[in-house]
């Protein structure tokens, strides 16, 4: 007999069924390559390369994952851990979403919202990224010109800042230790910079939850 | 067949898979909207939320398109095309493009002609490097957000309380970041200006003002229907306030 799934079980199960689906389309891209134009890898360049890039990539992902899957929710992780961009785009949106609609990411309206909120994103971003393609040549010089060019570099600053007063201003008590640990850490320790800032995500998340914890068991929130 | 980083059989296949990741965002989105209706949840609310991402989308998406862009001058528009639109981001492609690459001795930036099998090693390594997220979430999210709902029942205050934290965690980590090139101003650094690592700081500040100055008009002229744009006009203007303040500081 048929067994009723609950909506976050089909989540699971379709998104299980559609990651492992795109999971083996991405890796038949270089073997239809290699067959189409008669080659085959150079085995070992493709393992030196490999191994100076995949294990600190594995660990990263492995770390990003635990950490972002609560905030993202089921629908949502399964969909940004596809589609990309989760810590400059889809986890922003997301978190916009909830808090506009003022739900929790854990209740069953707040795995709603973000999804929608998240697949949107996704849409519309696949949707520029096809019309840029088209459109290089006469796009190129406009978004590479030297006028435009600070803009564009200066997007994370610009998205975090407007994010960072939505957030911080509602949860303020819990912001304060992570926020100034944080600054001290990225002004002090030159290894920190645009390149490691997915690393300190994780560790941030960590310190501010047993931040947060304390206060919680203190009774100040 | 003879092989070129802008062959069009490298277009159709990067399509097909852009095409198959279009078909599961569209799969989830009538899914999340189907529960919606299912839950009661006030329609006005659901078209608020898809106007908003959809607008918020708009300028980091550009951004990306500027990745591709910057990627296509040595890997040919098709693969930097299909990895910005699947998994991958700037930063973590350049290093594994740059990574493979060097492995066959060559150098980002100055690659003139890839041959097949460079391209084949190059993809293999970028695809397989990151791919680690696509199949973990389905072998651990649902236990990891089964034990989230389960403290949710034990104590459902905490629950909320920890979601917050780690969105401020993680909001207080790129805050650092936009600091992370403060030390120039005592420490200077070849080829940049002293001034130059308050550019991020002083772009956060716009943003932040004009978040709040949103939020104030909000409250003090009850425009409600500005709740949905406060933070894409922030960044927007944040964006736009780099290009002054670069040629001032930068």
């Amino acid at each position: 007999m048929k067994k009723n799934l609950s909506y976050i079980d089909s989540v699971h199960r379709d998104g299980t069924v559609w990651n492992l689906g795109v999971m083996a389309l991405l890796l038949l891209f270089p073997v239809a390559v290699a067959l189409l134009f008669s080659t085959a890898p150079d085995w070992g360049a493709l393992a030196t390369g490999l191994f100076a890039t995949a294990p600190m990539y594995w660990a990263t992902g492995i770390i990003e994952t635990i950490t972002f899957v609560p905030m993202l929710g089921a629908g949502g992780s399964y969909l940004s851990f596809v589609t990309g961009n989760i810590s400059n785009l889809k986890l922003p949106c997301a978190l916009n979403a909830l808090e506009q609609n003022e739900v929790s990411a854990t209740s069953e309206e707040g795995e709603v919202i973000s999804t929608i909120a998240i697949a949107v994103s996704s849409i519309v971003t696949t949707v520029i990224i096809v019309v840029g393609v088209i459109l290089i040549v006469p796009l190129q010089p406009i978004l590479q010109s030297a006028v435009l060019e600070p803009a564009f570099a200066q997007m994370l600053p610009a998205l975090f800042g407007g994010l960072g007063v939505a957030f911080i201003s509602k949860n303020w008590k819990i912001s304060v230790a992570p926020i100034a640990l944080m600054l001290v850490l990225f002004i002090f320790v030159p290894a920190l910079n645009a390149g490691t800032v997915g690393i300190m995500v994780p560790f941030s998340a960590v310190f501010t939850i047993a931040v947060a914890r304390i206060l919680y068991k203190k009774g100040v929130l | 067949m003879k092989f070129s980083v802008n062959h069009p059989a490298l277009f159709i296949l990067a399509g097909v898979l852009v095409a198959v990741v279009l078909g599961q965002s569209v799969y989830f989105l009538v899914k999340a909207l189907r529960r919606a209706k299912q839950l009661g949840m006030d329609t006005a609310k659901i078209r608020k939320t898809i106007r908003t991402a959809a607008i918020f989308t708009i300028a980091p998406a550009v951004a990306i398109v500027l990745s591709v862009i910057t990627l296509s001058k040595d890997l040919g528009l098709a693969l930097p095309w299909l990895r910005l639109s699947v998994v991958g981001s700037l930063s973590y492609e350049t290093v594994a493009a740059g990574n493979a690459l060097s492995a066959m001795d060559l150098e980002l930036g100055k690659v003139s002609q890839l041959t097949a099998q460079q391209y084949v090693n190059i993809t293999l390594v970028m695809t397989v490097s990151i791919m680690v997220g696509i199949w973990l979430v389905p072998a651990i999210s649902k236990k990891l957000l089964g034990g989230v709902s389960k403290l949710q029942q034990r104590d459902a205050k905490w629950t909320d309380i920890l979601s917050n934290a780690m969105f401020i965690g993680m909001i207080a980590a790129f805050l650092g970041f936009v600091f992370c090139d403060f030390s120039r101003l005592w420490s200077p650094e070849a080829g940049f200006s002293a001034t130059s690592g308050l550019i991020p700081v002083c772009v956060m500040a716009v943003a932040a003002l004009v978040m709040v100055l949103c939020g104030a008009l909000m409250k003090l002229l009850k425009w409600k229907w500005l709740n949905d744009y406060a933070l894409p006009i922030s960044m927007i203007a944040g964006m736009a306030s780099a290009i002054p303040i670069t040629a001032w500081l930068g």
